[in-house]
């Protein structure tokens, strides 16, 4: 089967790609990134900010299930163009990591598929390696964590 | 080949990932890597210094102090290195295509 969502990422460059189509006319695609309700509904988070235009702004934050606040990230809304582009910073807080440009394009492919083409420009090659192999090391942890609760209840 | 040069070898014990994923984000020195674990000092230098061997991690002097870090070039010599990264966007991506089908069938 062919992997919907592809990554691109060449060696020794501090930016990478990330493509994927949806089976989706580009309206609906272009809305799940401007409607506050929306953006909650798949992203998981809370929109406390969503300003779309020029210049404005967004902040995202998630809670577990206690309440504390996990996931904090924000950032400004470069250029906003219906159903075509949105240009923007991202950064997460309370980590070290340094803010991104990311460059989201919204294609029409038929009347009811659409693609999407999200470049994400790093500060440096370091950083963009770093968020890469971020989710491998955390994956790895969790894999063993799962083996050992299972092992646990064997016990 | 000596056995503890093995990546896959060098990745299968739980300390040393653990390791990995504390030098993912950011450089540390041993002390700093060491006080995240109940285990003694000399015990996890010992996986430092395996993590080394397979050139998981690197080392960079700063003054006094030897930071280390993930050997990012190694790492990426494993298959599924960028795999993970890949499906956190896939799933996000999934979710959105749901959520927005439920929302054209419900107009």
């Amino acid at each position: 089967m062919e992997r919907k969502t592809k990554i691109h990422a060449e060696a020794g460059k501090q930016e990478l790609t990330i493509t994927r189509e949806f089976d989706l006319p580009v309206e609906l695609l272009f809305k799940a990134y401007v409607e506050h309700e929306i953006v909650e509904q798949w992203m998981g988070t809370k929109v406390l900010k969503l300003e779309n235009k020029p210049h404005g702004s967004y902040q995202f934050e998630t809670s577990d299930a206690l309440g504390n606040v996990v996931f904090e990230a924000n950032g400004v809304i470069h250029e906003i163009e219906t159903e075509k582009k949105i240009t923007r910073t991202f950064k997460m807080e309370n980590t070290p990591f340094d803010v991104q440009l990311e460059f989201l394009e919204f294609e029409k492919l038929t009347d009811t598929t659409s693609k999407l083409t999200i470049q994400i420009v790093y500060r440096s090659i370091t950083l963009r390696d770093q968020m890469l192999a971020l989710p491998f090391a955390h994956g790895l942890n969790m894999a063993h964590n799962q083996l050992q609760n299972i092992a646990n209840k064997l016990k | 080949m000596n056995l503890r040069r093995d990546i896959f070898q060098a990745i299968a014990d739980p300390t040393r990932r653990a390791i990995l994923l504390l030098v993912a984000s950011q450089t540390m020195t041993a002390g700093a890597i060491a006080s995240n674990f109940d285990t003694a000092r000399p015990t996890v230098s010992k996986h430092i210094q395996i993590l080394m061997e397979c050139e998981l991690l690197g080392q960079i002097q700063n003054g006094r102090e030897i930071y280390y870090h993930l050997n990012l070039q190694k790492m990426k010599e494993l298959a599924e290195f960028i795999e993970p990264f890949r499906k956190i966007w896939d799933d996000r991506f999934n979710n959105l295509e749901s959520v927005m089908k439920n929302y054209k069938s419900k107009k």
